[in-house]
């Protein structure tokens, strides 16, 4: 079973398929996000800390973090942000950017084995992402599209999958250490935009036997309830393998579907997870009665 | 019910059957074509536009109205044509260099179409040369997306190139995507910005007008 194992400075998290499903908290972007661009590039980092500590308490296993604001200078407020997230969490960062100087100025001041997202199949960014991703020792998100764009074939997009473990591993980066990103697209624009997922899905867990992440929010784009379809589409996604999602760990429902789905796939020993997350507040007396005789878990 | 209402409820439910049955019906009946475009098929679209805005329609939706007055459109255009009724305007649309994303692009297409527009798509990954040279062709209105922070760049370039190609007086740009804002689109010194698709035929008109 392939383990990606990435870290911050005291801390570790495995993403793999008899793991509990890894949620990266998607918050710290201010992509669409006005205000939080326009503080983050005047150097006023308290929504970032707010949005930190919300997702983390969430359950976030994992932040991404992104600077990509235009007309700013990406690489040193990725590289700030950073060291700010450092500060605030030990839960592992995932470095993201499209811009290469942004990425190893991010990689630069990092403590730990960081997710790197992300390199495409595009010739010119594996060239130039892979070797930063090598000399770090860090691990990588790999898009499925190349210079031919973001094929609607989802043969093609498994093909550059497979041709980017293959250029890692020309960089001295295992295949443990490449966690593919199939892209979804809109299903209210392409209707069959989820099931080519969850076919690519099966064959990036059983024949490249690699990890995989997503950005799952783009799927529900155009239509009422996205909350909804994102939060189910997680959990089919989960079940097709998917190891991992770029998400929001602040909607209840989201974070509810994919404990779920880690209880319902046996990978949350006792449902202690689950019950812990969910037991009824106001049953306090009787709550704490029952806490008071909790035993240690013997699973550890 | 009269034969244009009958249009604009087709081209609204996204009847991709009925819509060139009714146009048939009202071409029959000596509707004249300016009538059934104007205030059968145009006027729907405005309507699919305004509801999108309200929150009342979905991109789905959208998409289905667009391909029921395209379907109306294949009965109507010959008479159009003989009818010497010109689109509003041209405009010639394209993903900036690099960026490879055409979903919010094809959007903004069919609501420019639904606006009565003439569109070229020149598809993603568009040079700015490629764009110079649409310009140099002749074109009303030029529509940039860009869906990554990377490729903005690519957007400021291609408006650079076609001011160095003495064309910018020839043309109104307008841009779009997720990353672009208002403050991005002036700055870069582009006519206009729009968030949806549905605003970019609003802005498209007002640009043309």
């Amino acid at each position: 079973m392939t383990r990606t194992v990435v870290g911050s400075a005291s801390k570790e998290v495995v993403i793999g398929l008899n793991q509990p499903f890894v949620i990266i908290g998607e918050r710290i972007n201010p992509t669409g996000r006005k205000k939080l661009a326009e503080e983050m590039k005047a150097g006023d980092f308290r929504r970032v800390k707010t949005d930190v500590l919300a997702q983390v308490e969430a359950g976030a296993h994992m932040l991404d973090v992104n600077a990509g604001i235009p007309l700013a200078d990406e690489p040193a407020i990725l590289a700030e942000t950073v060291k700010l997230v450092q500060s605030l969490t030990d839960v592992p960062l995932s470095i993201d950017s499209s811009v290469v100087e942004a990425l190893a100025a991010g990689l630069a001041v990092y403590r730990g084995k960081a997710l790197v997202n992300s390199v495409t199949g595009e010739d010119e960014r594996l060239e130039a992402v892979l070797p930063l991703v090598a000399r770090y020792g860090a691990a990588v998100v790999a898009i499925s599209n190349d210079d031919s764009g973001i094929s609607e074939d989802p043969d093609v997009r498994f093909a550059v999958a497979k041709k980017i473990v293959s250029r890692a591993a020309d960089h001295g980066i295992p295949k443990e250490d490449v966690v593919v990103d199939p892209l979804v697209m809109p299903v209210g624009a392409i209707p069959t935009a989820a099931q080519q997922v969850f076919w690519l899905l099966r064959r990036l867990r059983d024949e490249l036997q690699v990890n995989t992440t997503l950005g799952a929010s783009n799927v529900s784009f155009g239509l009422p309830n996205r909350i909804g379809i994102n939060a189910t589409f997680l959990a089919m996604a989960a079940t097709h393998g998917l190891t991992s999602a770029i998400t929001n760990p602040l909607e209840p429902e989201i974070t509810a579907t994919i404990n779920a789905t880690n209880v319902l796939r046996g990978l949350d020993p006792n449902c202690s997870a689950w019950i812990g997350a969910y037991r009824q507040p106001e049953d306090s007396e009787r709550g704490r009665r029952r806490r008071g005789r909790q035993r240690p878990n013997p699973n550890g | 019910m009269d034969e244009i209402d009958e249009i604009y409820e087709a081209v609204l439910d996204g009847d991709m059957r009925a819509t060139p049955e009714y146009v048939q019906a009202a071409l029959d009946a000596g509707v004249s074509a300016s009538a059934i475009l104007q205030e059968g098929m145009i006027a729907a679209m405005n309507e699919v536009g305004r509801l999108f805005e309200e929150d009342e329609y979905f991109v789905p939706e959208m998409l289905i109205a667009a391909r029921a007055m395209k379907a109306g459109l294949s009965i109507l255009r010959p008479f159009l044509v003989d009818a010497g009724i010109e689109p509003v305007g041209k405009v010639v649309l394209g993903t900036v260099q690099g960026d490879m994303h055409d979903i919010g692009k094809n959007l903004v297409g069919m609501m420019l179409e639904g606006a009565g527009f003439e569109i070229v798509d020149l598809g993603t990954d568009v040079a700015p040369a490629q764009f110079v040279e649409a310009v140099r062709n002749g074109v009303d209105i030029l529509g940039l997306s860009a869906l990554l922070t990377t490729t903005l760049s690519s957007m400021e370039s291609t408006i650079k190139a076609i001011e160095e190609a003495g064309l910018r007086g020839a043309v109104k740009l307008m841009v779009g995507g997720a990353p672009v804002t208002d403050g991005y689109a002036r700055k870069i010194g582009a006519d206009g910005y729009a968030p949806d698709a549905s605003q970019a035929a609003t802005l498209a008109i007002s640009l043309i007008a």
